[in-house]
């Protein structure tokens, strides 16, 4: 197969490092997750707590050092990259904007005395 | 015939046939398509898992509550540690995958069989784990009581800094007059039972609870935010906050588990309890609202489902690998599309232990 007969080059350099910020990333995680700083549980950005938004954000930048580097989706040709990550972040986003938008609305209708919690 | 079909005029052109636009091969290809399809379907989980939390956000169990053991230790709160440390150990798995990948590349028949190895050992520590994190939810620690609208009641006791849990154990004054005998297929009809008894009656946790007056319940609503339920203006939402400002001993701890004054406590212990809950199953959960234990159960048990798969996909290239075939087919492609897979196993885990564990 003519794939792949070009890099015969070693990456463990460019591995370790990718698991070293991988590390760094999912200690910082931890530790704000045990420690919860209150400034950051009681400031809220877009109806979501900021301490929640710091673990997606980091989330998503972990999951770009595992497709990217280990995966090595950066090596790939454009088409292929377009049609598997784009293809995902669309549904992705568009399925989790209809899902939290209708649970917070029923959420609501729970809360306005349709159902009654205090049994 | 024969040299019109051969001969187009058009072998130079884009569209001429034999092009590779994505310049890939076609199982590695397809190997991308699956873990896409496969990465839209754990998005649909834990979508459905958003849906639901938003639905209950006000009641939702705390992970570090329900997660907090560690292995030797116990009895010693440990919140996350031990998902920290499986995590840490998936990351790795995947960096010797990628290793045994790189190693592939330059034909290095040996390295990729160390790293290789290493990886299916690091699959199955983490399978195991996951396997202990299981145990540890479904047999519970302290119990708790449910109420007639499928509520939790947990107890606590006040100490110097806060609240400590209490255990059933520690409260129920036991009746030996009363026997409960379980229903059996024998006894009745033969394809009635039921599950194990719990270990106390609602009868005799409501009989200590009466007598450690110390005792308090908390439930499983979290305490919101009272001074702005009180300006919002809505009848029913200025209702709700001065009934917990009344009713409850921290009303002003935002966002933790609501504590009941022991008036309050002993009036809902002895109208609303109904059974007893120790762990968490498909239906009762000790922790919460048991739509928690369902999609913990599907979501990890569908990503440990991945691992072990994963774990047996290795295996069989892992001796492909010791047989040489790869090196008769002197490429080691085979090794990279499995990496595919193990790394995007690695990724869900990613997804899985933030929404669960740390959000």
């Amino acid at each position: 197969m003519a794939h792949d007969t070009a890099h015969h080059e070693s990456n463990t350099g460019r591995i370790w490092k990718v698991f070293f910020i991988l590390s760094v990333i999912t200690i910082v995680e931890v530790f704000l997750g045990i420690i919860k700083p209150a400034f950051l549980v009681e400031t809220t950005v877009i109806s979501m707590k900021l301490l929640n938004w710091i673990f997606i954000i980091l989330t998503i930048w972990k999951a770009y050092y595992i497709t990217w580097a280990f995966m090595h989706m950066e090596g790939e040709t454009k088409g292929l990259r377009r049609a598997v990550v784009w293809t995902a972040i669309f549904l992705i986003c568009y399925l989790i904007f209809i899902l939290l938008t209708e649970g917070d609305y029923v959420y609501e209708v729970f809360k306005a005395g349709y159902k009654s919690w205090d049994f | 015939m024969e040299t019109t079909v051969t001969k187009t005029g058009t072998e130079d052109k884009i569209w001429g046939g034999g092009n590779k636009p994505l310049k890939v091969s076609y199982g590695k290809m397809m190997m991308w398509f699956f873990i896409l399809s496969d990465a839209l379907t754990f998005s649909g989980f834990l979508a459905a898992y958003g849906f639901s939390r938003f639905k209950f956000i006000d009641s939702w169990p705390i992970a570090d509550e329900v997660f907090n053991h560690f292995p030797f230790l116990h009895g010693v709160d440990a919140p996350m540690y031990y998902v920290a440390l499986m995590t840490f150990i998936l990351i790795f798995s995947s960096v010797t995958m990628v290793m045994a990948v790189d190693a592939g590349h330059q034909m290095k028949q040996k390295k990729v069989i160390i790293y290789m190895f290493w990886t299916i050992i690091g699959g199955l520590i983490f399978v195991g784990s996951q396997a202990w994190e299981w145990k540890n939810f479904i047999k519970g620690e302290y119990g708790a009581v449910e109420t007639k609208g499928g509520q939790i009641l947990q107890f606590v006791k006040p100490k110097e800094d806060g609240f400590k849990r209490v255990k059933l154990e520690e409260i129920a004054v036991l009746d030996t007059h009363q026997e409960r005998a379980q229903h059996e297929k024998k006894s009745g009809i033969w394809y009635e039972q039921e599950g194990t008894l719990p270990t106390y009656t609602v009868n005799e946790i409501k009989a200590g609870f009466a007598k450690n007056t110390d005792l308090l319940i908390r439930t499983q609503e979290l305490v919101p935010d009272i001074e702005a339920l009180k300006e919002s203006g809505n009848a029913s939402k200025i209702a709700y906050a001065t009934r917990l400002e009344k009713e409850l001993v921290n009303p002003e701890e935002r966002g933790e588990k609501a504590i009941y004054k022991r008036e309050f406590s002993l009036d809902r212990l002895t109208n609303d309890a109904i059974g007893i809950v120790e762990g968490a199953n498909l239906q009762h959960n000790e922790y919460g609202t048991p739509l928690f234990a369902n999609f913990f159960f599907f979501i990890t048990g569908f990503h440990g489902f991945h691992v072990f798969s994963g774990v047996i996909i290795n295996i069989i290239i892992f001796i492909n690998v010791i047989l040489g075939t790869y090196e008769r087919r002197k490429n080691y492609e085979m090794v990279e599309k499995v990496g595919l897979y193990w790394h995007f196993v690695d990724l869900v885990w990613v997804f899985v232990f933030t929404f669960f564990y740390l959000v």
